[in-house]
């Protein structure tokens, strides 16, 4: 349990810039599962100690573990016996329930302590087995964090791919008030749009967020000069600094996974076009040199190469070059779309998610993956304004921005396409999320 | 676009402006010539008053020319067709004002604020917003404009003047701001 993340996210909270009370709170809502989900069953957490626990650890492993849509959470009112460890498990109660798993556990004062201490097993039913099972010491304002460790080592025991529960979001909310006046917010919570904090607020745009592969800076573009330019911030401490003042439109930073450089887009010469800017040496590359749109930079996972959208086909397409080669030395890597937009590898460097309107005719932009070695496509999602995909640093879903009933929210689709959520958004349009890096 | 079409243009644009002035001023449907019939209301009463208290001269009628002209920079909205970056044809003569009144008036500075509708990613609408911005600046420029007058920037889709998802409202949102600094 890294105990520094909860005081970093307290920090975050009450260092923003501009400090206010209301943000958007984000709740999860399953709007789409698998088919045969894994059975399992996670019985309450016993509490040994005096008062009220402010959070349920075993309801907010269960809601991890729908949220992604791969298992199916025993309903508590079903289960025959409540174990608590180990010594009163009966595998039998639970086969005769057709569990596959097992999840117990119980929380402890710490001795001396105002800190918590979290016991937790994880059995395999039809094995009979012990899978795992750790005691897991924090606050009391860390049992959430906690939790997500737990759901984490279940996810990773059952399916292999190591659980992004523990990981953030960074989204942008727009809160319009009227013509003249609209409220910009960069906002931080926790994957499933809990603890939501303002790391940002301004009457002007704020656009595009991007985390630092660290966790712990984000660069973002910001008008409250009048003009779009682009920004880093410490999210812990609040501290930050304008990097760019070139002419024109500067936008689209971009980390590169390194942590050295920043991908960004300039027009400084007439055209948008790609850049790299040494973090180090502040030194300026021009990557691409093209009269028409160059924009929507990302990089490959070796930091060596940078994917980025082009028009000079005559429509947005998507296309690949290497550092320091010529700016004519690019790529094509899609074809059969009439607009491809803003892509990214996923953590297998094959698959390309990316945004997809298939034909002129039909201004429908949706989610989709093409795998550029079969040239396999697949379309991920089914609404038709569907824009700013990121993906989970496990590589298990892609979070976008679309709308429902008129408004802006952020969707998550698994990347197969099979199960789908949604964080809704209690105020304003919610966009542009971006899916933090593993943060420990 | 040659400097010989241009002038080509602009000559047709002249022979036409009568004309144009007298469909701009009757046509009532639209946000802008519903500006328009506002501040041309006030400016009415206000002439009449000046009538009254100074009948027989002369000094405060406007020519045709300058009515013209008056009416061509109250226009400060330019509306844009879905994935197009260009200014429309029937927007150059007000353009032609714009950068006549501009190479007239050296101190003058203007913003020109270009923006998308929601339909396609924020970034390449942002690309897009300044492109369509720039289609106007160029034209200002080959016009008479000088180019240390005009500021320019791309608000993207973040600024759209009407809410919804509706064409009439993608069709509102299309669009370059002429903003007086």
């Amino acid at each position: 349990m890294n105990l520094s993340k909860a005081l970093h996210s307290f920090l975050a909270g009450t260092l923003c810039l501009w400090s206010i009370a209301a943000n958007a709170e984000l709740s999860i809502q399953i709007t789409q599962g698998v088919d045969n989900p894994i059975p399992i069953a996670v019985v309450p957490f016993s509490w040994q100690g005096t008062g009220v626990l402010s959070e349920d650890v075993s309801q907010i492993v269960m809601n991890d573990l729908e949220q992604v849509g791969e298992f199916l959470a025993l309903s508590r009112s079903n289960m025959l016996s409540l174990p608590s460890d180990e010594s009163q498990v009966y595998y039998r109660d639970w086969r005769i329930l057709a569990q596959d798993y097992l999840l117990v556990g119980k929380i402890d004062r710490t001795p001396g302590s105002q800190l918590v201490q979290v016991q937790y097993e994880f059995f395999d039913i039809n094995r009979e087995m012990k899978l795992a099972g750790e005691v897991l010491t924090g606050s009391v304002t860390q049992l959430r964090d906690i939790a997500h460790e737990i759901s984490n080592v279940v996810f990773e025991q059952v399916t292999g791919t190591r659980g992004a529960f523990t990981t953030e979001i960074m989204y942008v909310v727009a809160e319009y008030v009227n013509p003249e006046l609209t409220y910009f917010r960069l906002e931080k919570s926790d994957y499933d749009g809990q603890r939501a904090q303002v790391l940002l607020e301004s009457v002007e745009p704020i656009m595009s967020p991007s985390w630092s592969p660290t966790g712990r800076d984000v660069a973002y573009v910001s008008f409250e000069t009048d003009l779009p330019r682009i920004y880093i911030q410490n999210i812990a401490t609040g501290d930050r600094r304008q990097i760019t003042n070139y002419p024109n439109l500067n936008s689209s930073p971009e980390w590169s996974p390194d942590g050295t450089k920043l991908a960004m887009v300039l027009s400084k010469d007439g055209s948008p076009d790609i850049y790299v800017q040494d973090l180090t040496t502040n030194q300026l590359i021009q990557v691409t040199d093209h009269p028409l749109i160059d924009t929507e930079p990302s990089w490959t996972a070796d930091s060596r190469s940078i994917v980025f959208m082009s028009e000079r086909t005559g429509q947005p397409q998507i296309y690949q070059i290497e550092l320091g080669a010529s700016s004519f030395d690019v790529e094509r890597l899609t074809y059969d779309c009439f607009q491809c937009l803003n892509a990214q590898f996923l953590p297998d460097g094959v698959n390309l998610v990316h945004v997809r309107r298939e034909t002129r005719q039909d201004p429908n932009y949706q989610i989709a993956v093409l795998n550029i070695e079969t040239l396999r496509i697949i379309t991920l999602t089914s609404t038709s304004l569907d824009e700013s995909p990121s993906v989970a640093p496990n590589g298990s879903m892609v979070m976008y921005g679309t709308k429902f009933n008129g408004r802006g929210v952020l969707d998550a689709v698994s990347i197969d396409g099979t199960v789908k959520f949604r964080l809704p958004s209690t105020q304003g349009d919610v966009r542009e999320p971006a899916w933090s890096p593993f943060l420990n | 676009m040659t400097k010989q079409s241009i002038q080509t243009i602009k000559m047709g644009l002249m022979a036409f402006s009568l004309f144009a002035l007298v469909a701009c001023s009757s046509s009532g449907d639209t946000d802008e010539s519903g500006a328009m019939g506002s501040e041309g209301s006030s400016s009415s009463s206000s002439s009449g008053s000046t009538a009254r208290t100074n009948p027989g001269s002369t000094s405060g009628q406007l020519s045709q020319q300058e009515i013209r002209a008056q009416n061509a920079l109250r226009q400060t909205v330019f509306y844009f067709d879905f994935d197009i970056a260009e200014f429309k044809a029937s927007d150059r003569e007000t353009l032609s004002y714009h950068a006549r009144d501009l190479a007239a008036n050296s101190s003058k500075r203007i913003r020109l604020e270009g923006h998308a509708d929601e339909r396609g990613t924020r970034e390449y609408n942002l690309a897009l917003g300044e492109r369509r911005a720039n289609s106007v600046l160029n034209y200002l420029i080959v016009n008479g404009a000088s180019r240390s007058q005009i500021e320019v920037v791309s608000y993207g889709e973040e600024r759209p003047a009407q809410q919804g998802q509706s064409e009439n409202a993608y069709g509102r949102n299309r669009r370059v701001e002429v903003v007086a600094r």
